[in-house]
């Protein structure tokens, strides 16, 4: 299991990654922790000609806050991320489901974000809380919302000669309350079915992970107690449960009823 | 800044467990291969090459990694450490691979190394780790041999002894 | 209790951790290797069942740095086919021979300069293939309108056979009750973490093999390794490293790829080194087998059981590969586990189908009997209105019944089953359970207890095997049995002492064991001796039963090592009497002096004594042989034949354990916790308290894996979904819970030190026992299939599901297996039915339109091949596809038949199109089914379903911007001007 051959440049500037990006077009990849992108390589499920490896740009290693938000720039990891949890409640209490402690002290936060597998806990954190993604190449910048940014499984916004910069996650408001759940087949491993909720004032949000292809979002503006099963049914049959290997499509929308009561029981008391 | 090409062996340079080293290697060639077979630190064993299995498990500049997730050219200048840097000499073992051996922690010990890299790494940072996060950190393991619970028992026993200054058992 | 492992600490840490803590082991991938050794790859099956009509390498061989392939035109030139161990024609090929039979078969070898030169090459072979319906499911294998996998044989029935013991028929015809259970077995296996390797080299002018392999035994599968490469065994040097990475019976399946490295050495004219990766290993080393078992038992009213009939369908996938059918045959003299019953019959049959072949695992046919047997006695107790416990304690073989002989003919050498149940209950808080059990489910909770009672048998028959044969294929075929062990000890001229084992262990710390008893005998201190437990088929003393399987090691291995110390001791004792004028059955050996009784004061070393031989051997007394070198073999003289009657003392011991556990399954989301998990053993005498314990461990954690994770898993297709550590989820530190361990012992009358196996037991006992108290906290007795994830137990719980709202769409039910990947759409195009139908049979059009097309082709009127990139995100592979257009209504409606194939995979499906006149061009609504195989299934299955409907709604959207091409206009209009 061994990786096909490519050509490897060790990045020390943004703009010479972006220009070797613009340069390989399509068949470059950037190369940051490599916690998935690895895996593919070596099985060679993806053959890119050249990896342009990010991870020595000093600029891109330090989160930072930025008028009410979190900027956290591709190189850091999210074990990083993770030891600055107090930052935000959600991602304290999502990050430690991402991975393991060895996989998160190499797997960065934007990689996760670039990868988009719609299992994986960022993805969802970053689409619950309305972050953004900060997109460059070598000429242009642009932003894009988190819900526009993930547009398939493994498939994203970014163009060919783009990259990620850094995401963008509003910090949280006094008034807003958090709550994370996931069900993998073991610890660690990708998510079943993973459920965020947010709730600030009447307002519920929820999204969950794992069933369709991108982070599902639903936002209730005022929702009765009463109410909760039948919206978390509706919820249930309206995404795209399917069967796999690990998991039916039924019991993804048993999780998501018994899961997503969880997560919001907890946002609501 | 030169774009390495896919064809050739470029030099890369590290320091491995102390000494400065170099080796050989095509972009493309894993970390886990770069250290066993170009510069023979074998103590590193691969598993399963897509970083699930834990066994190729090692430090780089001070933070746990997946060898087999890591191609040599990217630690190019980096000082790593791999389960040959634990013991404090030849012919001693330290006070976890003590423990290990005390609590019967290992059976084939082709997980070991990585195991022992990880738990060596959170008892340094976290001297107090208790059983849940020993237990955490271990999960990004396998072990088909142990059932576990005597390298739970063999981490919480070398904390202990660790926090009481004993140096190597 | 455990008086043998009385010793200081100090004496109970193992000679095999340092270098193993240090990284200074030696495993087979840390070795050296001869100058000028090359790499191997290997080309795997993409289909389950296909023809190989062509392999071009061509292309593989001008690749720089590539020096061979081999394929299965060379492997039938210079080998002979897998001998098989039942009369059936069935060609087994460590290479595919004219024909694919499992997902993952290899099919080529490339050596090459370095493992990342071979693989490259992979991608260069071509392989034409001409796919066959698969047969993936054992009962289905035996109708009479399935596909046969071995064209000599009509059907996929290997072997057939019936046995009756006692009288059962006259037993199920008084009996008050009968209850029956289907049991459906999966398959798994104890995956180590290390791979197979192999370093093989030729000599041609001796037309002989040397191979390092870490190959576990049993070294019978040497003569089918010589008899394969057509060399007497003294041409197959066998040799295994010092180290193993772990094996549980799984590196015995490493033997076809000693044959296949073999001839690539041979082929390639250099020393040639194959590692497997995880991905092959998973796909296609080995597996446990999977088996469907019907029993019925006949009961009294108070539950004890008189009779018992199996009816077991064995798969053993593609072909019966050695040591098969063993997996069905090892237990033959334990079907009735630990019970009394006297009247047995079975029926067994092996069928084949598109598997990867079985072999040795961890438990080696105890799961899948134990499985059943188990649920059956729980059933019992359920149907007659008895307490689970009370069925079992009514039901087991009495103390004063050893030793006992089992209806099928097994020797129990010895147990107190009562005392190690009663003591279990005690000691192991049975009646607080019961207690935690009401007081949970008086919260609703759904709390269970599970029970399980085995008999785990070890130092396997050699001879068991032939049970699978008539008794007049054996009378004329010659009797096999007994299992010989070995051991050698030498003293070196400096007295030392060094022991070389037969045991090839896979990190079970044999060489601890060994050296404590060589040191115990020789009364020297344990440091001073080394054992060697490397194995070399050239150097050592062996035979066919050597190695590391049936959990032989404690029983027979060590035995042999006793007698060959012992033998040396009394001739060392000769030796020393003459020295110190005393009678040699008054020698005492201890502390490193040798002495008479008595006298310790007068003493001489024990290195002298030892190397008298060497240096003074006309010291000696008269007559005796020097005491330089001592090998003993044992074979246990109970491990007889096949009777006439087909009763098989099939294993040598017979441990027995008893469990009970504590479960509570999480109404919310399935998941199962194992609140507690008591396991008494009775395994004889206990040799070394911590690897016993150990070795319970292990496979309690390998049955928490084999309960609620592990499968290897297939589609209908025949496609292998468990390719990753990620799909074959092994449980980990986070899953695996603590058990209470309980001993007592009743030594073994008939090994040399007491002692039984220990090492499988858990994996016999724990899924079985945990299955149990699911049912039981379900309150159901519905049929439980391992492994019990969350998504089997949800639905038991909850009962039917809440109906999806009023007006929501409903969701077309994926075919069954979950595999096919399925999907709909409907697009607007503004162009005509007639244009767009137009362009679906344009070779040009279709190119512009094909997703990642680099070329298209109508090979044939309505035929097309077309060479393209398919893939998302960073996932991409080159892949040629050939769609076929039928059932053509123009400009109406067409049926795409389409296969895409390439180095990633392949794929096959259909697609329904139909084009219906709407406001300003066409509505085109396509339906799709699909089946995906190879690499990509194995390894990327979650992904499958998003790719297809990426490629697929490109396929579409491109089509209408093409339609629009013509007509910018209403391009602008429906795309709103993206693009």
């Amino acid at each position: 299991m061994k990786p096909a051959p490519f050509d490897y440049l060790r990045a020390d500037d943004i703009s010479a990654a972006l220009s070797a990006l613009h340069d390989a077009g399509e068949d470059a990849r950037v190369l940051a922790g490599g916690q998935s992108l690895g895996a593919m390589l070596n099985m060679r499920l993806a053959k890119p000609s050249l990896l342009i490896d990010i991870m020595h740009i000093e600029a891109l290693g330090a989160i930072r806050e930025e008028k009410a938000a979190l900027v956290i720039p591709a190189c850091v990891t999210q074990e990083a991320l993770l030891r600055r949890s107090d930052l935000h409640p959600l991602l304290a209490k999502a990050l430690p489901w991402t991975g393991h402690v060895q996989t998160r002290a190499r797997g960065t936060v934007c990689g996760s974000i670039a990868h988009a597998d719609p299992s994986a806990e960022l993805p969802l954190c970053l689409a619950l809380l309305g972050g953004e993604v900060s997109i460059r190449s070598r000429r242009k910048r642009r932003t894009v919302q988190a819900a526009d940014f993930f547009r398939g499984m493994m498939l994203t916004d970014l163009r060919p000669g783009e990259m990620i910069e850094a995401v963008r996650i509003p910090l949280a408001r006094k008034n807003q309350r958090f709550a994370f759940t996931e069900i993998g087949r073991r610890h660690g491993d990708f998510a079943i079915v993973a459920v965020a909720a947010m709730r600030e004032g009447d307002t519920l949000r929820l999204t969950v992970g794992g069933v369709n292809d991108t982070p599902a979002i639903r936002e209730w503006a005022t929702l009765d107690t009463a109410d909760i099963p039948d919206a978390l049914n509706d919820l249930a049959w309206s995404l795209d449960a399917r069967d796999d290997l690990h998991a039916t499509a039924r019991y993804r929308r048993d999780l998501m009823r018994n899961l997503g009561r969880i997560v919001i029981e907890e946002v609501s008391s | 800044m030169t774009t390495l090409a896919a064809t050739e062996t470029h030099t890369v340079r590290v320091r491995l467990n102390g000494r400065a080293v170099e080796g050989r290697a095509t972009p493309r060639m894993l970390l886990t291969d770069f250290l066993r077979h170009e510069l023979h630190a074998t103590g590193t064993h691969v598993g399963c090459e897509h970083g699930v299995c834990g066994a190729c498990t090692i430090r780089i500049d001070g933070a746990l990694a997946r060898s087999c997730l890591a191609y040599a050219v990217q630690v190019d200048g980096a000082t790593i450490e791999t389960v040959e840097s634990l013991a404090p000499e030849r012919g001693r073992l330290s006070v976890l691979q003590t423990a290990f051996q005390r609590h019967h922690a290992l059976q084939c010990g082709f997980c070991t190394a990585g195991i022992l890299m990880s738990l060596d790494t959170l008892l340094g940072a976290e001297p107090d780790a208790g059983e849940d996060r020993i237990r955490e950190v271990l999960a990004g393991h396998l072990c088909r041999c142990t059932g576990y619970q005597p390298i739970i028992r063999a981490a919480l026993d070398a904390a202990a002894r660790l926090r009481e200054g004993d140096a190597d058992a | 209790m455990l008086d043998a492992c009385d010793h200081r600490s100090e004496d109970t840490l193992r000679v095999e951790d340092p270098p193993l803590l240090t990284g200074a082991g030696a495993f087979i991938d840390d070795l050296g290797t001869p100058p000028g050794t090359l790499h191997a790859a290997i080309l795997r099956a993409p289909h389950a069942h296909a023809l190989i009509e062509g392999i071009d390498v061509g292309e593989a061989l001008t690749l720089p740095g590539v020096s061979a392939v081999l394929t299965g035109d060379d492997v039938r030139r210079l080998s002979r086919p897998l001998m098989v161990g039942v009369k059936a024609p069935i060609e087994a090929w460590p290479l595919a021979v004219g024909k694919v039979r499992y997902a993952g078969e290899p099919v080529a070898v490339v050596v090459a300069e370095s493992r990342y030169v071979a693989e490259d090459a992979l991608d260069l072979i071509h392989v034409s293939y001409r796919r066959l319906p698969p047969v993936m499911d054992p009962e289905r294998a035996l109708a009479d309108d399935a596909p046969a996998l071995h064209e000599r044989l009509d059907s996929n029935l290997a072997s057939e056979r019936h046995f009756r013991y006692g009288d059962p028929e006259a037993a199920f015809a008084r009996a008050a009750h009968e209850v029956a259970i289907t049991v459906r077995y999966p398959r798994n296996a104890v995956t180590p973490i290390e791979t197979y390797g192999v370093v093989a080299q030729y000599d041609p002018h001796e037309d002989a093999y040397d191979v390092l392999a870490n190959f576990q035994g049993p070294f019978s599968i040497h003569a089918v390794l010589s008899r394969a490469l057509d060399v007497p065994g003294n041409r197959l040097r066998l040799r295994t490293p010092p180290d193993s990475g772990g094996s549980f019976g799984i590196k015995q399946g490493v033997f076809p790829y000693i044959v296949l490295m073999a001839l690539a050495a041979r082929v390639a004219g250099a020393p040639v080194k194959w590692i497997e990766d995880r991905l092959e290993h998973l796909t296609a080393s080995v597996s446990a087998t999977n088996r469907v078992a019907t029993l019925r038992a006949a009961v009294e009213a108070d539950g004890r059981v008189t009779a018992l009939d199996l009816d077991q369908i064995e798969d053993v996938g593609a072909c019966l590969r050695a040591p098969e059918p063993a997996t069905l045959y090892r237990m033959h003299g334990n079907y009735t586990g630990a019970y009394a019953i006297p009247n047995l019959a079975i029926r067994n049959r092996l069928v084949m189908t598109n598997k990867t072949p079985t072999g040795l695992n961890r438990g080696f046919g105890g799961p899948q009997m134990y499985f059943a047997l188990e649920r059956l006695m729980r059933r019992i107790a359920l149907e007659l209105g008895l307490d689970p416990l009370d069925v079992i304690r009514r039901n087991l073989i009495p103390a004063d019944a050893f030793p006992y002989t089992t209806a099928s003919g097994a020797q129990y050498d010895s147990g107190d089953y009562q005392t190690a149940v009663a003591t279990a209950l005690e000691d192991g808080g049975y009646a607080a359970l019961l207690e935690r059990r009401e007081a949970a489910r008086a919260e609703g909770r759904l709390y269970g207890i599970g029970l399980a009672a085995v008999v785990e048998p070890s130092v396997s028959n050699m001879g068991y095997l032939s049970t699978a044969l008539t008794p007049e294929e054996r009378a004329k075929a010659g009797p096999k049995n007994g299992a010989q062990a070995a051991a050698t000890i030498d003293l070196d001229p400096t007295g030392a002492v060094s022991v070389q084992l037969d045991s090839v262990p896979q990190g079970q710390g044999h060489r601890t064991v060994a050296a404590r008893l060589v040191a115990d005998i020789l009364g020297i201190d344990p440091n001073t001796v080394r054992v060697i437990a490397e194995f070399d088929t050239a150097k050592d003393a062996w035979s066919i039963a050597a190695g590391n399987y049936s959990s032989r090691f404690a029983a027979a291995s060590v035995g042999a090592v006793k007698i060959a110390a012992e033998r040396l001791r009394d001739r060392l004792a000769r030796i020393a009497a003459t020295q110190l004028n005393a009678p040699a059955e008054a020698v005492v050996f201890e502390d490193g002096r040798i002495f008479a009784e008595g006298n310790p004061d007068n003493a001489v070393p024990f290195a002298r004594v030892a190397s008298a031989s060497h240096w003074a051997p006309g010291t000696l007394p008269d007559g005796m042989a020097e005491a330089i070198r001592e090998t003993a073999f044992w074979t246990p003289p109970e491990l007889a034949a096949p009777t006439p009657e087909d009763g098989i003392n099939s294993s040598l011991c017979h441990a027995f354990i008893f469990d009970f556990c504590g479960i509570e399954i999480d109404r919310t989301t399935g998941q199962v916790h194992v609140d507690r998990y008591v396991t008494m053993h009775d395994c004889g005498r206990v040799l070394h308290a911590g690897m016993v314990e150990g070795q319970i461990r292990g496979a309690y954690a390998n049955a928490i894996g084999a309960t609620f994770y592990e499968e290897y898993a297939y589609g209908d297709d025949g496609a292998f979904l468990a390719g990753t550590f990620a799909d074959y989820p092994v449980p980990t530190a986070m899953e695996v819970s603590d058990p209470l361990i309980l001993h007592i012992e009743t030594p073994s009358p008939v090994t040399p030190t007491g002692a039984k196996g220990v090492g499988e037991g858990n994996c016999m006992s724990t899924p079985v026992c945990l299955a149990n108290g699911v049912a039981d906290a379900l309150g159901s007795e519905a049929d439980l299939v391992l492994p019990l994830s969350p998504a089997r137990l949800m639905p038991l719980i909850g009962g039917e599901e809440p109906q999806p709202p009023a007006g929501a769409a409903p969701r077309p039910e994926p075919a069954s297996g979950g595999r096919t990947l399925t999907g709909s759409g409907s697009a607007q195009v503004a162009a005509s039915p007639q244009d767009v139908w137009e362009m679906l049979l344009d070779p040009q059009t279709l190119k512009s339109i094909i997703p990642g097309c680099h070329a298209v082709e109508e090979v044939a009127p309505h035929i097309f091949r077309a060479d393209v990139t398919l893939g998302v995100g960073p996932v991409k592979g080159r892949y040629i596809a050939r769609v076929a257009l039928r059932d053509l209504d123009p400009p109406n409606s067409v049926l795409l038949e389409g296969e895409v194939n390439g180095a990633l995979g392949t794929g096959g499906g259909t697609g329904h199109v139909t084009l219906t006149p709407a406001e300003g061009g066409t509505t085109l609504a396509y339906r799709y089914e699909a089946e995906v195989g190879g690499k990509v299934a194995s390894v990327g299955g979650r992904l499958l379903d998003g790719a297809a409907k990426i490629v697929i709604g490109q396929f579409f959207e491109a089509l209408g911007r093409q339609a629009g091409g013509a007509k910018p206009g209403l391009l602008a209009r429906l795309f709103g001007g993206r693009s």
